[in-house]
């Protein structure tokens, strides 16, 4: 136990050395750009806790994160490389949306149908690559990243049917209706002084653990994972690999799919057009590499990401491209990457000690 | 009939725009992949050599320079990915993803703090851009003009493409590259510097990357947006895989898809099928085709393993 | 014998002295000295990780001493990469074959030292070097042929001729016939002769004393990474070399009590399989193990073993034939039916099929069975339970370093790695139990413990199949052989009068002399 406390601890130690390392490159290329990193970085501070419902809307850009953060995650765990969170999330915010925007139900139950439906629609996204890959040993790299465009021009696509957009209202759909939205009732959302404030970092909370139980505690974690390091060992024993393989991608799919609802159901309300990737999915990979795969660690790291996501937009008030954000995560993930050789340089250097 | 010639034509043309960015980008990959190297990053030094391409052709108006500064800041980000992954062991794939973070938030860091907080650069004239083959010789619009006025780089590009078959199966660094990526402790047991091949194949591909981004900037357009790559790094990828990881294979996926890409422009004229269904088509293509026809394909048996030198 | 010596003893090629080399606080090489002569056959004589592939890496370049001193020719020389070795004239051939299996043997053999005219590859004139190199020193090969489709065999002449073709005046041959038929071992030792009759010097790293006997010149012994001594092998027999070689005499007799064998447990009729390129390798095999036996068999790697062995526990399937486990069909069952009708197995690869490495020693051991009472419940992992079972089998089955119940099984050694997968199968205690070459790597203490339990295994008349390319290892345990040739058994012998000779005959293709 001592032993896995030292490791745990040395993946928070890297990790806060390799998030330094980042802002201090971010504040170099600020300094290139001619803005003081003192007054970029302290805007992007005060704009997370500068009021209490900064730190709501950071909860709130945070939410999303956090899911498509569990999504990769958990991928990673059971050794296969959800790359294709992107489309996941894309998929899972078009079926909450579509349906919010169509179904008549009751509040609650229309919400519950919303959100089950992005999870199964991730799932399903997530699944197809699984069966590529099991049937037909097609890379999931490769098949992840055809199906993430398939899903962004399919979305952009049903953005712009008639049923559900918006009339006149540029390239957005119609509103989701309140009764598929998963807002805080109105009083609690006035007392915290914000109107989009959600259930979702709850969600996103409650599904972290339950990754968290399966993972740890289940026989069904024991098998994906049995099957992600070693598949031929997994076989020989008897476990069946295809079936956990589609099994965990199937779980990471609905992941990012809920994400998406979230995102949807939450914040936004309605889905707008896509110039680029939105980028959540590839994010998440980011937000699991900082929670070192672990569930715990992703609602930390998600919770870092939405907090720099949601200061980053208030960058242009102090004329601060907030793209600098993304440059900082860039530097983030490849010195994460990277320190897996000092990690081992370490740890070979701490067991001449012990010996 | 005439009407035939005249889309041939504007076909052909679309196609050999659509084309060389894929294909150089592309033929980086095939360097990259086949020296044991996996780059998932090409979308993000794309992304970087299209912003340096307009950059510099806005800045000093010679197109030509410019695509060469776009090809080496390319090589730059080719070089980074090189350090992280040859030289730190990282995962090949998680380092390709800090890239294609790296490369597209950096180019509209630096285009917002150049130009004012935009986000795209102003558009450059004409005379900045890569040039034409015949420009003025044949009548506007007509067929040869449509099939042989194109940007110089357009055949250039297929050119380097038969360089690059014959670098691969002819030289001596070409044997060396694909031995790198089928068994680098074997070629380190005959004194071939494993590193030192990776490297240059590594940052070869980021050049390469470079320039093909620029191709959008410098030709296919005038201006740097942040949209201008988007994906396009990734078909290569595809592509490659599609072609086998070999320069001919990857030189036919890419002009499949620049054909795919070139149907899709003429079918966005006409309005009648949503321009983003048409866009989807060479993903579906891609899958479709590694279903039915590629199946498994050859990996470099070393790719995207950590290779680490003895001591 | 016939062995011709072309030692010529006035002339030192290669002289290693004091060489250390540490490997963070191990020492691999404690202070090793070698001289070898032109002309010799020097063997290199130790058991596995006694630091035999350390000492010829750094001879060859691939890795530098910690201290010491390397002569070649009377020079001292420092190698800063395998060229530097390369160019001063020394090869090596590696245990594991260094070749690019899509390339052709031609261009593996000219790979890093290619011809070239302007900026192209030589190739013509690279095919006539390699043609005539292979015809003077008797060595056949396709120059044209891919590796890929070439036998093992072949692949060995190509490392050689890569290293000659490099100019090489000593070749390092490492563990040269571990998969060779013994045809090709026969044919190996007049390549050595021929190339030491040339002049060249061959140091040939080795743990099996039947080989140094038969062409070697002298023989330096090394013990856990010490060097013991240097002998002369006219005047040494093999028993003297075993018993320098692990430090004490050597039994290598197993006691085992004396067993009728009962009722048939496995019985396997007319298997035809294919291998994974699609090829028939299976050919109508038969085989039947009983009840408190140890049946042994035998063969060259590549007859058909692996694929019987893989079709016996579910992960391949046959083409066609009958196997029944005590009169219950298993023909073409999943690993998890095979498993559960009575057949468990230490399989040949413990890293890839036998353990989860990045899994914790305790998981490990619940591998087939973390779905049943008590190490789970519904669905939930019962830690406690797990861990109880772990300590009490890391205790009987001496699993080092104690305590490690919750490290990952990738931490421990070799053999404890092998101690826990026999730990976990002999304890599912299964009608048949297939050990496949289970003392591999492993030394000497950890091989007597394991055929012990093998044994104790039959003595609880239970039924056990032993696949292994030691013939030693079978001869010592079996109780009956069988041998298996080219996807068929072609002979059994009981394992009391079995003879070394008539079974290497069999094992080539020869029939069993009546």
């Amino acid at each position: 136990m001592n032993r896995k406390k030292s490791i745990l601890e040395s993946n928070v130690f890297y990790t806060l050395v390799a998030v330094a390392a980042g802002f201090v490159i971010g504040a170099v290329f600020l300094v290139i750009a001619g803005i003081s990193p003192a007054t970029a970085y302290g805007k992007l501070l005060s704009s997370v806790f500068g009021k209490p419902k900064y730190l709501v809307w950071t909860l709130i850009y945070a939410s999303p994160l956090i899911f498509t953060g569990l999504s990769v995650a958990f991928s990673f765990r059971t050794g296969v490389f959800n790359i294709g969170a992107e489309g996941q999330f894309v998929v899972g915010a078009l079926a909450a949306c579509v349906l919010g925007i169509m179904l008549k139900l009751p509040p609650v139950l229309h919400a519950l149908v919303c959100v089950l439906a992005a999870a199964a629609a991730g799932a399903v996204w997530s699944l197809i690559v699984g069966v590529l890959k099991v049937k037909r040993g097609i890379h999931e790299v490769l098949s992840f990243i055809m199906f993430n465009w398939i899903a962004f021009y399919l979305s952009n696509y049903v953005v712009n049917l008639e049923a559900i957009h918006k009339e006149g209202g540029g390239e957005a759909t119609k509103d989701v209706l309140e009764s598929a939205r998963i807002l805080f009732p109105e009083g609690l959302r006035n007392a915290l002084d914000c109107n989009a404030a959600n259930w979702g970092i709850v969600l996103a909370v409650l599904a972290a653990v339950l990754i968290y139980v399966i993972i740890e505690k289940t026989t069904l974690g024991y098998k994906l994972k049995a099957v992600g390091f070693n598949s031929n060992g997994a076989l020989y024993a008897g476990i069946n690999a295809d079936g956990s393989v589609l099994t965990a991608l199937g779980i990471s799919g609905a992941l990012a799919g809920l994400g998406g609802a979230v995102q949807i159901l939450g914040m936004s309300g309605r889905l707008s057009q896509f110039a680029g990737q939105e980028g959540f999915g590839f994010e998440g990979i980011t937000v699991a590499l900082i929670g070192s795969s672990s569930p715990v660690g992703c609602i930390f790291s998600g919770l870092f990401y939405g907090a720099m996501k949601y200061g980053g937009s208030k960058l242009s008030i102090v004329k601060a491209p907030s793209e600098v954000v993304d440059i900082i995560m860039g530097c983030v993930i490849l010195f994460i990457a990277v320190s897996q050789v000092f990690r081992i340089l370490f740890a070979k250097f701490h067991k001449k000690k012990e010996v | 009939m005439d009407v035939i010639i005249k889309n041939l034509g504007l076909l052909i043309n679309a196609t050999l725009i659509a084309t060389p960015p894929l294909l150089l980008a592309a033929l980086g990959s095939c360097f990259s992949e086949r020296s044991g190297v996996v780059n998932i990053g090409i979308e993000g030094m794309m992304t970087i050599g299209a912003f340096t391409g307009a950059v510099m052709g806005l800045t000093t108006g010679n197109g030509w320079l410019a695509f060469l500064c776009a090809g080496l800041a390319g090589a730059l980000f080719g070089a980074i990915h090189a350090v992280a992954c040859i030289s730190f062991h990282a995962d090949q794939t998680i380092a390709g993803t800090a890239i294609n973070f790296l490369g597209p938030g950096l180019a509209v860091f630096l285009c917002k703090a150049m130009y004012n907080n935009s986000s795209d650069t102003p558009a450059m004239d004409p005379g900045s851009k890569l040039p034409k083959l015949f420009e003025g010789v044949f009548p506007a619009g007509s067929f040869w003009s449509n099939v042989l006025n194109v940007y110089a780089v357009a055949y250039l590009v297929f050119l380097l493409a038969f360089v690059c078959w014959f670098v691969f199966y002819k030289t001596k660094f070409g044997a060396h590259l694909r031995a790198v990526g089928e068994h680098p402790e074997a070629c380190e047991s005959l004194g071939i510097d494993v590193y030192r091949v990776r490297y240059s194949c590594v940052i070869l591909s980021g050049f390469l990357a470079g320039l093909g981004g620029a191709f959008v900037t410098l030709a296919t357009i005038n201006q740097f947006r942040p949209s201008v790559i988007v994906g396009q790094g990734f078909i290569a990828i595809a592509a490659v895989i599609f072609g086998k990881f070999s320069p001919e294979g990857a030189t036919k996926a890419c002009l499949l898809f620049g054909l795919c890409s070139g149907i899709k422009t003429l079918a966005g004229q006409s309005n009648t099928v949503s321009p983003n269904l048409i866009s989807m088509i060479p993903y579906i293509v891609t899958i479709l085709a590694l279903v039915l026809f590629v199946g498994k394909a050859h990996t470099p048996a070393a790719n995207g393993k950590i290779f680490v030198r003895s001591k | 014998m016939g062995k011709v010596s072309h030692m010529d003893e006035s002339r030192v090629v290669i002289q290693m002295k004091d060489i250390v080399k540490k490997f963070g606080d191990f020492t691999a090489n404690d202070h090793i000295n070698l001289t070898v002569h032109k002309g010799e056959v020097h063997a290199i004589l130790g058991e596995n990780g006694a630091g035999k592939s350390t000492m010829m890496n750094v001879l060859c370049g691939l890795y530098k001493p910690t201290s010491g001193q390397i002569c070649i020719n009377g020079k001292e020389v420092q190698f800063s990469s395998p060229k530097d070795a390369i160019d001063i004239g020394i090869g090596m051939v590696h245990q594991h074959f260094m070749l690019i299996q899509p390339f052709t043997v031609a261009d593996n053999i000219i790979l890093g030292v290619e011809p070239v005219k302007g900026l192209m590859i030589d190739h013509k004139t690279a095919r006539e070097k390699v043609v005539e190199l292979s015809e003077r020193y008797g060595m056949k090969v396709d120059p044209d042929a891919k590796v890929e489709d070439i036998s093992v065999g072949m692949q060995q002449r190509v490392e050689i001729l890569k290293v000659l073709y490099r100019g090489a005046d000593t070749l390092i041959l490492d563990e040269p016939t571990a998969s060779l038929t013994p045809q090709e071992i026969e044919g190996l030792m007049e390549i050595i002769e021929n190339l030491t009759a040339d002049g060249k010097s061959v140091i040939l790293i080795t743990h099996k004393l039947k080989e140094i006997t038969a062409c070697a010149d002298s023989c330096t012994i090394i013990r856990q990474g010490k060097y013991i001594r240097t002998v002369k092998v006219d005047e040494v027999n093999e028993n003297d070399l075993a018993a320098m070689m692990v430090g004490r005499d050597v039994n290598f007799k197993v006691e085992k009590k004396d067993m009728t064998p009962g009722e048939v447990v496995l019985d396997v009729k007319n298997i035809h399989a294919k291998d994974y390129r699609d090829v028939e390798i299976l050919r109508g095999l038969n085989l039947k193990v009983r009840r408190g036996e140890i049946v042994g068999l035998a063969g060259v790697d590549g007859n058909g073993q692996t694929e019987l062995v893989e079709v016996l526990t579910g992960l391949r399937k046959a083409e066609s034939g009958e196997v029944t486990l005590l009169g219950k069909d298993v023909f073409n069952k999943s690993p998890k039916e095979t498993f559960e009708s009575g057949i468990s197995s230490i399989p040949a690869d413990r890293q890839k099929h036998g353990l989860i490495l990045d899994f914790s020693n305790e998981d490990n051991l619940i591998l087939q069975h973390f779905e049943e009472e008590p190490y789970s419940t519904k669905g939930i992992l019962n830690r406690k339970a797990i861990r109880e079972h772990a300590t009490e089998l890391t205790e009987k089955f001496d699993v080092r370093p104690r305590g490690s119940e919750g490290a990952p099984a990738g931490t421990l050694s070799g053999g404890n790695q092998q101690k826990v997968i026999i730990a976990r199968e002999v304890t599912n205690d299964k009608e048949l139990l297939i050990a496949v070459n289970p003392t591999r790597g492993l030394d000497v203490g950890a091989i007597e413990f394991v055929h012990k339990y093998l044994v104790e295994q039959r003595n609880r008349n239970r039924a056990v199949l032993l696949v292994s390319f030691e013939l030693d290892e079978i001869m010592s345990l079996s109780d009956r052989i069988e041998v298996i040739f080219d996807g068929r058994i072609t002979g059994s012998v009981s394992g009391k009068d079995a003879d070394e000779k008539e079974l290497g005959f069999m094992m080539a293709g020869g029939k069993k002399h009546e």
